[in-house]
């Protein structure tokens, strides 16, 4: 009986995961291989939405990932640093500092957006390029890549490894780097992967920071939903997904492989 | 690989921390070239400070110097200090395998490949750690981790070694066979080690010297022999190995016990005093003609020896370690006998 409800309720969620998980995103990809979606799947299948998209878009589909990757180095050489010396001190004023830095993941991204915007709006030629992006993208990551490295500080004694390391003769820049960083490197690389994957589907902020000439993917693909065809928004999705999963997966591998330690298994 | 350390001198070093808690009252020790001093004490003493003011990962309080040799390195991190530390943990680094973290501190000073390989070979045969040069660490136990942290501290030919109780994450039987690994090591290299622990037989078998702490201060200093036949105050006597600590009126020859008396070599004292009497230093002899009677409480036979239990001879129950061949039971009256140079006369004050 128990063992019956149990395999109902397993059944249940499944089915939800899919009607509204994977049946949309097929859906979605469909429409956007389908000549005519009102006439549906037999209109037939081409690929000219998906070259249209490329044509319109390709420029800010590079953008986006230019930008997600570089605000992925930001926060990689800000925030593990940051984790760490938050981590030795440990004190009120670095709980305090942790609590700020955390505060934009409370605040709605417009809200923040706008605060950028009325405060450094006014300077013309950086409010026009990407870099005022990449501002806001780091303020709104920062928080996950600080986050999961600090737990793994936190799971155990590091500080004894960093002072072990500085009695053998090590200064601090090259203990960081020789003991520090390879310790922090499930943290590092799972912080990275949540910072890409926000990076990429982020709208919130981008919409109101972006310039016509500094769209990402998303603001683009509400672009294309609002102005044109929705085979050409669908085809849009396409694309999405068709280089994003493989980057999550490319992403995933390394980090699954980088994090088997040295030397022979036994 | 002998004879690299220096002498070692500390002079007034206290630690106030920034709460305002004192861990250590200004302390003076002076640590002869290649000797082995242990650093003993219950947790909380300031042992582990003392040992980090020495390391440089703790500044001493304005007016305290750490000197090795001639030089003053008291403002010197660290990392120039030329130290070799092995913590209870043996933070070895998870990241680099037995070999890699015994040559880590050779590799900072930048000495060659070909060296630096000669010299960890040596080492992994110093500390009986063949074959295992290729493992991760998360692939050794807890025994060869203590060598390979051993390894590693001692690779860098440091100055001054520091040991932060280096056995007590062991179990009991491996942690007596590594400290006679430990103790023939310690003699072969010939560097100046401190060495904190809070186990009183490790610190016997290991030190030159033994420096008994208690709540931030200095309780004695002295070999292991001076500390334990010869304790200065109550807490050492207590500390170190087991003591009877017996109340009684001294006249000057002998002391006065509620069951009998007991003569005593230092003559110099009268009135009340304590006497610290050690439990293997006692003897059970026929009644009839001793100067001292009690009664057995309770036996509990050891194997090698018996721990008797005995009431009635002192204004508390007296503890004794006889030969386990002697036949006794609850209830039995005994003489006790034992010898006036083996009867310490404790100053009353300190408790």
């Amino acid at each position: 009986m128990r063992a019956r409800a149990i395999f109902v309720a397993q059944l249940t969620f499944t089915l939800l995961v899919a009607a509204f998980l994977i049946v949309p995103a097929l859906q979605s990809m469909l429409a956007g291989v389908t000549a005519n979606y009102f006439r549906g799947i037999r209109s037939g299948v081409t690929l000219q939405w998906v070259l249209q998209v490329w044509q319109l878009y390709a420029d800010t589909i590079l953008r986006s990932f230019v930008i997600a990757f570089a605000t992925l180095g930001v926060t990689l050489v800000v925030g593990v640093p940051a984790a760490y010396g938050l981590h030795l001190r440990g004190d009120r004023l670095s709980r305090a500092v942790e609590e700020i830095i955390t505060l934009p993941l409370a605040i709605p991204g417009l809200a923040i957006a706008l605060a950028l915007l009325l405060t450094y709006g006014g300077l013309g030629s950086f409010r026009r390029s990407w870099l005022f992006i990449l501002v806001g993208h780091v303020v709104f990551t920062l928080p996950f890549m600080v986050r999961s490295v600090m737990a793994i500080f936190a799971a155990t004694d590091v500080k004894t490894l960093d002072e072990t390391a500085a009695s053998l003769g090590a200064s601090p820049l090259r203990r960081f780097r020789d003991v520090i960083v390879p310790y922090a490197r499930p943290g590092i690389l799972a912080g990275s992967l949540m910072v890409v994957t926000l990076l990429l589907g982020e709208f919130n902020l981008t919409w109101m920071l972006h310039t016509p000439l500094t769209k990402t993917l998303p603001v683009g693909l509400a672009d294309s939903y609002a102005s044109m065809r929705l085979e050409i928004a669908s085809a849009y999705t396409l694309v999405f997904f068709v280089m994003i999963i493989p980057l999550l997966v490319a992403m995933q591998i390394f980090a699954g492989c980088r994090n088997e330690p040295a030397g022979p298994r036994r | 690989m002998s004879g690299h350390g220096v002498a070692l001198r500390v002079v007034a070093c206290g630690k106030t921390f920034a709460d305002g808690t004192r861990a250590l009252a200004p302390v003076t020790l002076d640590v002869g070239r290649g000797e082995t001093a242990v650093l003993l004490g219950p947790s909380g003493c300031g042992k582990t400070t003392l040992l980090r003011i020495i390391a440089g990962l703790e500044t001493p309080d304005p007016g305290g110097r750490v000197l090795f040799g001639d030089s003053d390195v008291t403002g010197v991190p660290i990392e120039r200090r030329n130290v070799g530390m092995v913590f209870q943990s043996y933070a070895l680094f998870p990241n680099m395998n037995v070999a890699d973290n015994i040559g880590y501190g050779l590799k900072v000073r930048g000495v060659g490949e070909a060296e630096r390989k000669a010299r960890v070979a040596a080492l992994v045969a110093l500390t009986g750690i063949e074959g295992l040069e290729r493992r991760r660490i998360d692939q050794l136990s807890g025994g060869q981790r203590q060598r390979v942290a051993l390894a590693r501290a001692v690779a860098v030919q440091p100055s001054v070694l520091l040991l932060d109780e280096p056995l007590t994450a062991l179990d009991a039987a491996l942690r007596e066979r590594l400290r006679g690994e430990l103790n023939r090591l310690l003699r072969t290299l010939g560097i100046t080690t401190i060495y904190v622990t809070h186990d009183q037989a490790e610190a016997m078998a290991l030190g030159d010297r033994i420096v008994v702490m208690r709540e931030g201060a200095i309780a004695q200093i002295g070999t292991p022999r001076a500390v334990y036949f010869a304790p200065e105050n109550r807490f050492v006597a207590e500390f170190v190995g087991a003591a009877n600590l017996i109340e009684a009126a001294c006249n000057g020859a002998t002391l006065a016990l509620p069951g009998g008396t007991l003569p005593v070599a230092d003559g110099a004292l009268h009135g009340p005093a304590t006497a610290m009497i050690r439990p293997e230093a006692i003897k059970i002899v026929p009644a009839e003609n001793a100067s001292l009677i009690g009664l057995v409480d309770s036996v509990s036979f050891l194997g090698d020896r018996q721990r008797v239990l005995i009431s009635a001879a002192a204004t508390k129950v007296i503890t004794a370690d006889v030969p386990n061949a002697i036949a006794l039971a609850a209830g039995d009256r005994v003489g006790l006998s034992v010898e006036p140079a083996a009867i310490r006369l404790l100053p009353g004050d300190t408790t």
